[in-house]
C-alpha cells in the first residue's frame, strides 16, 4: 500500500497526542468553562452586557453561547495557532522535514495530512470547550428553556440542538484562522513567530472592525464571522450571516491554503 | 523497470544570491560503488546531496537516480534512503515510533524490516526510549535503521560518523563496509580522506562548490606518486632550468626552500643533466611520494595552502 494523506494524517495525530502543548490547548479548552462558572456562580451577577449573559443562572445552555462570545476575542484564535502555526514550523525547528521527505510520500501528501491534523485539533477544541460549558453550566444553572435572540422562549431539547449547531457555524472562521495559521507556520519557519502572527492577525481584524470610519468593512472582516452563529438562535433562524461566513471565510482561508500549499511544494528544505 | 547508474548529476548549481553554494558539479556513481563526496567543510557537499534527495531545487542542472528525477516525483527515491546533516526525529516519539512512522511513510513492507534493521544498527535494546535522551551516535545509527527500512539499493550518507568517538567511528565504518558487501551502493560525504580511502573506490573531491577531481581512487594515488623534491646550490636558477626542462610541470617553491615538481622518471634523469649543465649543483633530488592527504589539500585548499601543509608535514 503506497502511503497518502491519510497515513500522515494518523501520525500527526498521534505526534500531536505526544506533545504538551496540545494539552496545553485542550486543557485551556476544559478548564475555562469550569472557571467560568465557578466565578459566575460565587459572584451571582453575569455578563449583562453580552447576548445570553443574563441567562446564564436560567439554564446551562447559556453558558457555552457566552464563551464563544468571549472566546472569539483571543482565546480559540489563541488555541487554533497554537498548533495550526506549529504543526510545519515545529519540523523546520527539529530538523525533522528532511527526515519525512525522503520517505515515499509526496510533499503534498504531507501536506494535507497536516492541514487535516490542524483542522481536527482546532474542531476538538471547540467541542471540548462546548461540551465542557455545558455540562458545567447545566450543573450549575439545570437543563433550562432559552430565550432567543428574538425574545422567544427555546425549549431546552430544542436549545441543545441550536448550541451544537452554533459550535458548528462557529468552526467556519475558526478553519479559516487555522489556515492563516498553517500559512505563516509555512512561510515563516518559525513555531512562535506563525503562532504569535496568526493570534495578531486577529486582533488586528478586529481592530480594524472597531476603528471610526472603518465600520463599513465589518461585514468582510474575518473577526465579524465569529457572531455569525446568532442568527440560529433567532426566531426565525436567519440565515443570512451564516451564508455570509461561509463565503467571506472562504476568501480569507483559500488563498492562504492555497500559497502555503504552493509554498509548501516548492520550498528548498534546507534547515536541519 | 529502472535504468540507468544509481546517481547521475550533470552541471548542478545552486546559488542563494550571490552567495554559489555548488557551482557545477558533474558525477555518475555505477551500481556497486562506495563513492566518496569529498571535501572541507563548507565546499557545498551537504547542499548537492540535498539535491540529490530533491529535498532543494537545483539553480540548474540536473539529477537523476537510477535514470528519474528526484525533483519530480518522490517515486524518484524508491530504493534510495540516506540522511543529510545528522539524521533528525521526533524526540517526544521513541525509536521504534519513529521507525514506526517512517516505514508507515514508506508503505509496503517496510514495516517487517523495523526489528532486522534495529538488530544490525544495535538498537534493539534501546528502542523502548525516547529519541530525546540518545546520544548522538544512536540517533546515527537510528539513522541507519530507518534508511534499511526502505531496503535501498542506494545509500546517501552525509558525514556519517561526524560526531562519533573513536569506536563509534569504527562502528559506523564496518557497518558502511557491511552495506557495500551486500551490495547496495553507497554515497558517502566526507571530509576525512582516511575514511574515504579506508571505505571508498571511487572520490569526488569538491572545493567551493566545485569539482576538482572525479574518479578512481587508484588513479588518483598514481598522481599522488609522482612528486620530487629538490635543493640545490642556486635555486633560483634551477627554478629556471625546471620550469624549461621538457617533462617537468607543477614546479614549485615550498616554504622550506626545496623545489618541488612532477615528471615521470626519464625527465627526472634529464633534469639531473641540465641542472649541472646550467651551474647549479644538485644537493638533494628525492622522489616525494605525496600522500593523498597532501594532494587533497593542494586539491581542495590551493596551491599555496598545499605547499604549506605539505612543508609542515615534511618538517614533522
Amino acid at each position: 500500500m503506497r502511503p497518502g494523506v491519510l497515513t500522515v494524517y494518523r501520525w500527526e495525530l498521534r505526534k500531536l497526542r505526544s506533545q504538551k502543548r496540545t494539552y496545553l490547548g485542550l486543557g485551556a479548552a476544559a478548564v475555562v468553562p469550569i472557571i467560568f462558572v465557578v466565578a459566575t456562580g460565587l459572584r451571582g451577577g453575569g455578563p449583562n452586557d453580552v447576548p445570553f449573559g443574563r441567562y446564564i443562572h436560567d439554564t446551562g445552555l447559556a453558558i457555552p453561547l457566552v464563551l464563544l462570545l468571549f472566546g472569539s476575542i483571543w482565546m480559540f484564535p489563541l488555541i487554533t495557532a497554537l498548533v495550526a502555526g506549529d504543526i510545519v514550523a515545529a519540523e523546520d525547528g527539529n530538523g525533522t522535514l528532511k527526515t519525512i521527505l525522503t520517505r515515499s510520500l509526496e510533499r503534498g501528501h504531507v501536506f494535507g495530512g497536516k492541514m487535516l491534523a490542524a483542522l481536527t485539533y482546532a474542531v476538538v477544541a471547540i467541542f471540548v470547550n462546548g461540551a465542557v460549558a455545558l455540562v458545567a453550566g447545566t450543573i450549575a444553572s439545570g437543563f433550562n428553556p432559552l430565550v432567543s435572540l428574538s425574545g422567544t422562549t427555546v425549549t431546552a431539547p430544542r436549545g441543545l440542538l441550536l448550541v451544537g449547531l452554533s459550535l458548528l457555524v462557529y468552526l467556519i472562521p475558526i478553519i479559516a484562522i487555522a489556515c492563516v495559521g498553517l500559512l505563516l507556520s509555512t512561510v515563516t519557519r518559525n513555531s512562535a513567530a506563525a503562532v504569535v502572527g496568526t493570534l495578531m492577525f486577529s486582533l488586528i481584524l478586529q481592530l480594524i472592525g472597531i476603528l471610526p470610519g472603518l465600520g463599513g468593512t465589518r461585514p468582510y472582516l474575518l473577526s465579524t464571522q465569529f457572531d455569525a452563529w446568532q442568527g440560529l438562535l433567532r426566531e426565525p433562524i436567519d440565515w443570512s450571516p451564516i451564508i455570509r461566513a461561509a463565503w467571506v471565510c472562504t476568501l480569507y482561508a483559500l488563498p492562504a491554503t492555497v500559497w502555503a500549499y504552493l509554498a509548501f511544494l516548492r520550498r528548498d528544505v534546507a534547515g536541519g | 523497470m529502472q535504468t540507468g547508474a544509481p546517481v547521475e548529476v550533470r552541471g548542478l548549481v545552486k546559488r542563494y544570491g550571490d552567495l554559489v553554494a555548488v557551482a557545477g558539479v558533474d558525477l555518475t556513481v555505477e551500481p556497486g560503488d562506495v563513492y566518496g563526496y569529498l571535501g572541507p567543510n563548507g565546499a557545498g557537499k551537504t547542499t548537492s546531496l540535498r539535491m540529490m534527495l530533491g529535498l532543494i531545487r537545483p539553480t540548474a542542472g540536473e539529477v537523476r537516480l537510477f535514470g528519474r528525477d528526484p525533483q519530480v516525483t518522490v517515486r524518484a527515491l524508491e530504493g534510495v534512503a540516506g540522511f543529510v546533516e545528522a539524521p533528525r526525529f521526533y524526540p517526544y516519539l521513541s525509536g521504534m515510533e519513529n521507525l514506526r512512522m517512517m516505514a508507515a511513510f514508506d508503505g509496503g513492507d517496510a514495516r517487517e524490516r523495523i526489528a532486522p534493521s534495529l538488530e544490525i544498527v544495535d538498537l534493539a535494546d534501546r528502542a523502548k526510549d525516547r529519541v530525546g535522551g540518545y546520544s548522538h551516535g544512536m540517533r546515527q545509527r537510528l539513522g541507519i535503521a530507518a534508511a534499511l527500512l526502505r531496503d535501498p539499493r542506494l545509500m546517501l550518507l552525509d558525514e556519517p560518523t561526524t560526531g562519533l568517538d573513536p569506536g563509534g567511528m569504527r562502528d559506523m565504518r564496518q557497518l558502511v563496509r557491511r552495506l557495500a558487501g551486500e551490495g547496495i551502493t553507497v554515497v558517502l560525504s566526507s571530509h576525512l580522506l582516511s575514511e574515504v580511502e579506508e571505505l571508498c573506490n571511487r572520490v569526488a573531491i569538491v572545493r567551493n562548490g566545485r569539482m576538482v577531481y572525479e574518479g578512481h581512487l587508484s588513479e588518483l594515488r598514481r598522481t599522488a606518486g609522482s612528486g620530487y623534491r629538490l635543493r640545490t646550490t642556486d635555486d633560483g636558477l634551477a627554478e629556471r632550468v625546471c620550469n624549461a626542462q621538457p617533462g617537468v610541470s607543477d614546479v614549485r617553491m615550498t616554504d622550506g626552500g626545496d623545489l618541488r615538481f612532477s615528471a615521470a622518471e626519464p625527465a627526472v634523469a634529464e633534469l639531473s643533466v641540465a641542472l649541472v649543465e646550467s651551474g647549479a649543483a644538485i644537493l638533494a633530488l628525492t622522489p616525494e611520494h605525496a600522500t593523498l592527504e597532501e594532494l587533497f589539500f593542494r586539491l581542495t585548499e590551493g596551491d599555496e595552502d598545499g605547499d604549506r601543509a605539505a612543508a609542515l608535514e615534511h618538517a614533522s
